[in-house]
């Protein structure tokens, strides 16, 4: 066997099951940066054992011996008490289990997601934490997508881990009391990183792109793991309806397209009917939640390509309760929107009007809004600048040139 | 804290100011930028620069003046601007530094500005 065969047998095993070895060794260990480390380590020993001795018949099994070894010398040297007494349990639970363990090793994923959003990690951290442990992404694809710099990242990453590891963050997932709150930031992440890849439209960065892809796949497991959770259904259902309309997004020439433009021919109908099943799953569940109004909202949306218009009242009543729910800028700009379709331009924009102003001077999407609503009153002025603002703050090149189009045609006088 | 945006751009960019189906887009997005910083409240500064063709580089090499025709590095992408902003903190920077339009085309540089020493 060739370097070149044991390096894609190890990448493949790295792809399938990083985050699956991270999180065995992690809540065994309760050191999350240790794991990690062992694991690197057992990557390397397999690039150079595997290509003279053959790929093991179970990969991940030999990585998981090799981590755990690289884990128990490690602990042998450390002069912390409390992850050497951890470190025993892992040896006394490690030797009973080893036979079984060739075979198959429980998926603690789910335990490692929920440490990764406790309370007492930062919030901004938590995203970008799970990223790390249990899909595998470098600090630097994390800083790309989060645009921060790359060393900060890294030192972030450091620190909740190093957090985690001394402030004694339980291993367990929460008590059936404190589940709903720790599973809210354990999906908020989840789609922060969704939105993120979704922000960057039509591929331009390959890497964001996946990011949405991650998260969804995330979100599955998330529903596959807890199927009893409405909300991980919800949110699931959320990203499946915009992953839905990713091809109808841009032109062959990679101008944006308005969701009210969009060709409905090019939404994927396997994507939207999951999306509807999950949705449907989910309100059988009796659990009403933020993200389930936000996916049901999207529903609405993808109603037109059966019946050609858009509900824009049931779109307002749906963006009502999510503003009860969850009153977010983004909730609250699309409410005006909907209220300015359902009733009409004038108290669509005094609801814009009435969001506070310090809230929103760099809220792109209520600057866009605005412009759209004043021209359609015939207010010029007030539409030029409000469509300079939007150009201004926007960071999507699409957009830009979409609203710079816009800008033009009204004061050409067009409608 | 205050960091500087440098604004990088290709020739291909720079020839948009003045070409009759560019320019108004390429001046369009760069007044509604400064317009939104400035709106913000983060503007500390900041200055366009004609093309590098413009540009004259000087050096003293033993005292005598070694004058050249040209930027001082021939990239592929050139200097074309730069805004001072005043904000919080690097991630700030960046987030206004993605939102130049040459982000899209071009590249944008944030460096954090050193203090000026008093006395």
């Amino acid at each position: 066997m060739s370097a070149a065969d044991a390096r894609r047998a190890a990448e493949l095993a790295a792809r399938n099951s990083y985050g699956r070895l991270v999180a065995y060794l992690a809540v065994r260990s309760h050191d999350v940066a240790a794991a990690e480390d062992a694991l690197g380590d057992a990557f390397l020993a397999a690039l150079k054992t595997w290509p003279n001795r053959g790929v093991p018949d179970q990969p991940e099994a030999w990585l998981l011996v090799a981590a755990r070894r690289r884990l128990l010398d490690g602990a042998r040297q450390a002069k912390v008490k409390t992850s050497a007494a951890h470190t025993l349990k892992l040896i006394t639970v490690g030797a009973q289990a080893e036979a079984a363990l060739e075979v198959v090793f429980p998926d603690e994923r789910l335990k490692l997601l929920f440490i990764c959003a406790h309370p007492a990690i930062d919030a901004a951290i938590r995203t970008p934490l799970m990223l790390q442990t249990v899909l595998g992404f470098k600090a630097a694809q994390i800083a790309s997508a989060f645009l921060v710099a790359p060393t900060t990242i890294s030192q972030r990453l450091v620190r909740a881990k190093a957090k985690i590891r001394d402030a004694g963050i339980g291993f367990e997932l929460p008590d059936a009391q404190e589940l709903p709150t720790r599973l809210d930031a354990v999906l908020a992440a989840i789609y922060a990183a969704y939105s993120n890849g979704w922000e960057n439209v039509a591929g331009a960065d390959p890497r964001r792109k996946g990011l949405a892809q991650e998260a969804i796949w995330l979100a599955r497991l998330c529903v596959q793991l807890m199927p009893d959770a409405a909300e991980a259904r919800g949110l699931l259902a959320l990203m499946l309806h915009c992953e839905a309309r990713r091809g109808a997004r841009r032109t062959a020439q990679g101008a944006y397209v308005p969701l009210s433009e969009q060709d409905v021919g090019l939404w994927s109908q396997p994507l939207l009917d999951e999306a509807e099943h999950e949705l449907a799953q989910a309100a059988k569940l009796h659990q009403l939640g933020r993200f389930q109004l936000e996916a049901a909202i999207q529903s609405t949306h993808a109603q037109r390509a059966l019946t050609g218009r858009t509900d824009w009242q049931t779109l307002a009543l749906l963006y009502e309760g999510l503003i009860q729910q969850s009153p977010t800028l983004g909730a609250l700009v699309g409410h005006a929107a909907a209220i300015a379709e359902a009733k009409g331009v004038e108290p669509g924009l005094a609801l814009l009007e009435a969001l506070p102003s310090e809230a929103v001077s760099s809220y792109q999407p209520y600057w866009a809004l605005s412009a759209h609503l004043l021209r359609r009153l015939g207010r010029q002025a007030l539409a030029r600048q409000a469509y300079t603002r939007a150009i201004g703050l926007a960071e999507d090149p699409a957009i830009r040139a979409f609203l710079v189009g816009q800008a033009a045609s009204a004061e050409a006088g067009l409608a | 804290m205050k960091y500087a945006i440098l604004v990088y751009e290709s020739e291909t960019d720079v020839s948009r100011r003045t070409d009759d189906e560019h320019k108004a887009t390429y001046w369009g997005a760069f007044q509604a930028y400064s317009q939104a910083l400035a709106d913000a409240g983060v503007i500390a500064g900041g200055a366009a620069l004609h093309p590098s063709h413009a540009a004259t580089t000087i050096r003293l090499l033993n005292g005598q003046r070694q004058v050249q025709d040209g930027p001082y590095a021939d990239t592929k992408e050139q200097l074309g601007g730069f805004f001072v902003v005043d904000v919080p903190d690097l991630d700030a920077a960046l987030g206004w530094a993605a939102r130049c339009p040459a982000a899209a085309d071009g590249a944008v540089e944030v460096r954090p500005v050193l203090p000026m020493v008093e006395g």
